[in-house]
């Protein structure tokens, strides 16, 4: 049966005006919609306060969840960790022996490294971090790959500022809000990355795909040198990211490069860490491309790349 | 003497002696619900990909769908305005799709009056794919169609999961017509 509709009016002349009320209300709301799109399109960072305001607000739910998802994730584990227990003991007696080996190895390289350093007079490169916050959720539902942070301004968070897992890079914060800020992963389309192959200095380009996978963009064409399985590091170039940094590793060989799988997947990370922008100076002596613009990054670099296409 | 008849003192949403629905409820339910769909973006997924189903569209389609009239047709500017809050979208996109969809289900409806779970869901498995390649259209994500099948699984899992939406919208409104204002 065909329920009573409010769409049949009749000849009720109030019923009529506030059928019509609707549409125009409507379609007023639409119009809007279209208006605010194309704002933020044009300047997408007009609404950024707004945005930031509301995931404040959202913050402390994204929080317990956080929580829950480290919880949760060690409760399974614990469980699992009780099958297969004798064979994992053998297993790792074996991995110690062959890491106090590797140890002393590294021991010895460390020292190396260091009197090396001193002999060219070089600082230590480790920068404190900024902070250390927990990632409290992710634009789950849309094509752009967002991440939400659990600290802002108040930490000293700053828009620019490269966010690292202990597993390598995960995306550079994006805006700052009073408690959480906004962070733009490596696998959205906008996020391009300087990186060069670990073993050498082939030098690339690191796009998203929005799939969890990046492009890797080879900058001088030419025979592809790349294989599976190969480490790509930050590059330091543009100045915002510290070089050395792990991103990802090639799983399929392209014309131009490589697609590489991230090393560091952010849903498997529950705490990461804030440091500050490389060479903040030299950025900032640039013009601050990062105000204008929402794929700020190393825009110095990225554009004569694009160029070539 | 007689009896009066069980239903004229209880009914699905509690008795009906001394109880009334209260307005709070009934108009609140639908929008509370909605945007806490909208909220998605903080649950504690972080997704490598689009996956998860939208759920706060999904929401305003089975309340729409359930209850016409429920939600007036201009819910689509307040709903979308907070859904883009959290999905990383630009501010404006699900503003424009939640309204064009209202508008699109209220022209529906004058043509097909008549319910029914298949139709609900047709009409839903129409729009979700609309909706999900509209965000990606209008997200500034430089998808280019060659990468379109990014979008199925979501597209799929947001099609699967709508019944289940809309059998969850049902239960809340029994929740939203339940006679909990007491009158004196």
């Amino acid at each position: 049966m065909a329920p009573p509709s409010a769409n049949r009016s009749g000849s009720n002349k109030r019923a009529q005006l506030g059928l019509f009320a609707g549409y125009l209300a409507a379609g007023l709301g639409m119009a809007l919609g279209i208006l605010l799109l194309a704002i933020s399109l044009w300047r997408p960072e007009t609404f950024n306060g707004l945005r930031s305001m509301a995931s404040d607000a959202a913050a402390p739910v994204g929080e317990v969840g956080a929580a829950g998802r480290v919880g949760s994730r060690n409760f399974f584990e614990a469980i699992a960790g009780y099958y297969d227990a004798g064979s994992k003991n053998a297993e790792l007696e074996e991995e110690i022996k062959i890491a106090r080996v590797k140890l002393a190895e590294a021991r010895a390289l460390a020292q190396e490294n260091e009197r090396l350093k001193a002999v060219l007079s070089l600082s230590d490169g480790d920068v404190s971090p900024i902070t250390t916050a927990r990632l409290i959720g992710s634009t789950s539902t849309s094509t752009r790959r967002f991440a939400y942070l659990s600290a802002g301004r108040r930490e000293g968070v700053e828009p620019g500022m490269p966010v690292t897992s202990p597993l390598g890079l995960v995306g550079r914060v994006l805006e700052a809000g009073a408690n959480t800020s906004r962070v733009l992963l490596l696998t959205d389309t906008d996020s391009v990355v300087p990186v060069r192959r670990a073993t050498d200095n082939t030098v690339a380009f690191a796009e998203g795909r929005a799939d969890g996978s990046l492009r890797i963009r080879l900058i001088n064409l030419g025979i592809n040198p790349l294989k599976v399985g190969d480490i790509f590091v930050t590059s330091g170039a543009g100045g915002m990211f510290h070089p050395g940094t792990a991103v990802a590793m090639v799983s399929e060989i392209t014309d131009d490069g490589a697609i590489g799988q991230l090393l560091s997947n952010p849903a498997a990370t529950d705490v990461v860490i804030v440091k500050p922008v490389w060479q903040g100076e030299l950025i900032d002596t640039m013009g601050d491309p990062l105000a204008n613009d929402s794929e700020g990054a190393p825009e110095p670099e990225a554009e004569p790349d694009q160029a070539e296409e | 003497m007689e009896r009066l008849a069980p239903s004229a003192r209880r009914d699905a949403y509690g008795s009906k002696i001394n109880r009334a629905h209260s307005p709070v409820l009934a108009y609140g339910v639908p929008w509370v619900t909605t945007m806490l769909g909208s909220l998605t973006p903080m649950l504690p997924i972080i997704a490598p990909a689009p996956i998860l189903p939208p759920l706060g569209y999904l929401m305003l389609l089975a309340w729409r769908l359930a209850r016409p009239g429920v939600l007036p047709m201009w819910a689509g500017f307040p709903l979308g305005l907070f859904n883009d809050l959290y999905s990383g979208q630009p501010i404006g996109s699900s503003i424009l799709l939640f309204s064009l969809t209202m508008i699109a289900l209220e022209l529906i409806e004058l043509r097909f009056p008549w319910r029914s779970f298949w139709q609900d869901w047709l009409i839903a498995a129409l729009f979700i794919p609309l909706y999900l390649m509209g965000s990606a259209l209008f997200s500034g994500a430089e998808i280019s169609l060659d990468r379109l099948p990014l979008l199925i699984p979501q597209i799929l899992l947001s099609v699967i999961a709508f019944p289940i939406i809309a059998k969850m919208i049902s239960l809340l409104d029994n929740l939203r017509l339940t006679r909990v204002r007491r009158i004196r």
